[in-house]
């Protein structure tokens, strides 16, 4: 197995100065893994930042020039829909707290150059649910996910809404009450989060997460996360953002003392092991020596770096070995476990495997 | 070196083992594949492209291979994949050539964003290119087919790249895909033509592939100024008939049939304004080939 943080990828972000001595298979492997990662786009924008992409080779060069322009054309879509977003909902008189990638463009943070997005991530107040989906509903959003079964599933067991799809735009907009189905492992007061998000001064009841907690996020995003192909862009992510938020004062003192108060000591343990360890994020030692209080036991440390050191690479075939589909499948599994108690996910999955009675019945 | 030049057997000892690094205009594909339908319409389809045997990046890494599933005797399937990775469901085994064919497409139409990408046929003469737009099933892929048979050149009979920031046209040769009826009028109308073997039952009806002309692939032409747009529509009996249409139209229609027009943003629209207005731009309706060939190449001696 390669080293975490050995793969071309990595070592682009790492250090995107080096990239111009590389010799053209090394580009070859570059350009195919960032595309796998979704991290093509972001590896054009640092180049294109530093003003060294005219020192790229012209036969790699092209592919930069294509993500350039999906980069800058995902950045003003997602502007424009978040824009669509605070119109529908102005009227409620609520704060919308926008997440993950949204969130980190509409702050101006650089954990938004060259991201991909999929899709725009909000979260309310519970009780605000409904009045928020009717809005919505009002101004073109419709709900996916048709079959009964899956409404439910989302609605009684999930931590947001079923994905609601506008039925013109056909962008998609998930709208979450909590970070984590209530049904998981970790509990988290949203209470807590919403009372710390930060208005955005440009931009009248659009919130994001205290930096703190939006580091949280990203950290339990992506150890709860099913689907790892993209976990090296969520490992971005909250590399892009503790560099970011690591010079402002207090910050990594609050960060420690947070995650403990929201119970978030595990993930934001596996956060800092791996963005350190892939990305070489600048943490400092006291920090890292008081986030040890979500360390987990040797045996499961051991096991999870055999399986993360894999799953967290870019999914392409030259960047896996023997154990890498293995690890994928075991990360999948846990992810499922730590989302909910045994007897849901055996209900869950027996659904999902003989799907259609339940579906008829219901 | 051509695919031509290499024997059969070592052509798909390459496929199988290393895999074929093909030119094709400005993209290097570098194909894998143990599958004898892809080994024959390499052989077929691409004799007069180059293969780059030594370049060091290639632009996409495809490989045409059964699918990880028990159905080796039964009904045998293939998979597509870039990188290992397949973006479409595999298919009946014997639609392999065709299945590289759209996967091919689909590479250069998702990731070639460098190029505003039209879905258009794009012949030229004279070192002037002539767009025909249009969805499937308006006749452009047999319009073009016969273009290329007398003597235009083939610059792509499905994704016209034009690049933002000139409006040129850049030729992307490859093997032009005739569907149901027009296999046999092209068969019929140009003996010389040189079809590959007809698959049955595709998502698109009845399949076959004919090889560009040599030429067309030799030029590899860099930049073509775009001189026509022709929205062709084919209508049994009707006589050829051109017929002028309004600019805004025709930008319309160019950027309806553009498959990343939305990427581009304001350079988008700047650069299809600029192809918009090189170019003369005509309705043609038709029915016979002969007439309908007589048509441009009228347009291109008053060029």
């Amino acid at each position: 197995m390669t080293r975490a943080g050995a793969d071309p990828v990595s070592c682009a972000l790492r250090d995107p100065r080096a990239v111009c001595g590389w010799t053209l298979p090394e580009w070859d492997a570059l350009i195919r893994q960032a595309r796998r990662a979704n991290l093509l786009c972001r590896v054009a924008v640092d180049l294109n930042d530093l003003g060294m992409l005219q020192d790229v080779p012209p036969a790699p060069r092209v592919h930069l020039d294509a993500a350039l322009v999906v980069a800058q054309a995902q950045e003003e879509a997602v502007r424009r829909e978040v824009s669509y977003v605070r119109t529908a909902l102005c009227r409620l008189g609520i704060d919308i707290v926008l997440l993950k990638g949204a969130a980190y463009l509409i702050a101006g943070l650089p954990a938004a150059r060259g991201r991909v997005f999929t899709d725009v991530d909000i979260l309310v107040p519970e009780v605000a649910i409904g009045e928020v989906e009717g809005a919505l509903m009002l101004h073109g959003w419709a709900t996916t996910h048709h079959n009964p079964y899956d409404q439910r599933y989302y609605r009684q067991w999930m931590h947001e809404l079923p994905p609601l799809r506008h039925i013109a735009r056909l962008t998609v907009l998930d709208v979450h009450h909590a970070i984590l189905p209530p049904t998981a492992r970790i509990k988290i007061d949203s209470a807590k989060l919403l009372a710390s998000a930060r208005p955005i001064t440009s931009e009248p009841r659009l919130c994001v997460l205290a930096p703190v907690d939006m580091v949280l996020h990203s950290a339990t995003h992506l150890f709860h996360n099913e689907d790892l192909s993209s976990g090296l862009r969520d490992v971005a992510d909250l590399d892009s953002l503790l560099r970011h938020f690591g010079s402002e004062p207090g910050f990594w003192q609050e960060l420690t003392g947070r995650a403990s108060e929201l119970n978030l000591a595990r993930p934001l343990y596996y956060g800092l092991r791996y963005a350190t360890r892939f990305l070489e994020t600048p943490v400092p030692p006291e920090t890292l020596r008081a986030a040890d209080v979500g360390r987990p036991a040797r045996w499961l440390r051991r096991s999870m770096d055999a399986l993360f050191s894999r799953a967290l690479q870019p999914d392409h075939p030259d960047a896996a070995d023997r154990l890498t589909p293995l690890a994928r499948r075991s990360l999948y599994v846990r992810a499922h476990w730590l989302r909910m108690p045994p007897h849901l996910l055996a209900r869950h999955l027996m659904v999902k495997a003989f799907g259609r009675e339940e579906e008829q019945s219901a | 070196m051509i695919v031509a030049d290499l024997p059969p057997l070592e052509l798909a000892r390459r496929l199988a083992g290393p895999g074929v690094r093909l030119r094709t205009g400005p993209l290097v594909m570098a194909i894998h594949s143990r599958q004898s339908e892809v080994v024959r319409g390499l052989e077929l389809h691409y004799a007069h492209h180059a293969i780059e045997a030594d370049i060091a990046f290639c632009d996409f890494h495809v490989s045409v291979a059964p699918p990880g599933n028990l159905r080796k005797w039964f009904r045998p399937q293939v998979s597509f994949a870039l990188d290992g990775n397949p973006p479409f469901l595999p298919l009946p085994r014997n639609q392999a050539f065709a299945l590289l064919e759209w996967g091919m497409n689909w590479c250069v139409s998702n990731h070639c964003h460098h190029y505003l990408i039209v879905h258009a046929a794009v012949v030229a003469r004279s070192g002037c290119a002539a767009l025909l737009p249009g969805p499937s099933g308006s006749g452009k892929s047999t319009l073009c087919a016969a273009l290329v048979n007398r003597g235009w050149t083939l610059l792509s009979d499905e994704l016209t790249l034009i690049d933002p920031t000139t409006g040129n046209v850049v030729g992307l040769p490859r093997p032009v895909s005739l569907k149901n009826a027009s296999i046999e009028v092209i068969r019929d109308a140009f003996p010389q033509a040189v079809l590959g073997p007809v698959v049955y039952d595709t998502t698109k009806g009845s399949v076959a592939h004919m090889t560009p002309p040599a030429a067309s692939v030799r030029g590899q032409h860099g930049a073509v100024r775009p001189r026509w747009l022709v929205l062709p529509r084919f209508e049994a009996g009707a006589a050829a008939h051109l017929s002028p249409l309004p600019k805004a139209r025709a930008f319309m229609q160019l950027a309806d049939n553009a498959f990343n027009y939305s990427l581009h943003g304001r350079n988008g629209f700047e650069a299809l304004a600029q192809a918009i207005d090189a170019c003369d731009c005509h309705e043609f309706t038709y029915s016979a080939l002969d007439e309908a060939i007589a048509v441009f190449d009228e347009l291109a001696r008053n060029a």
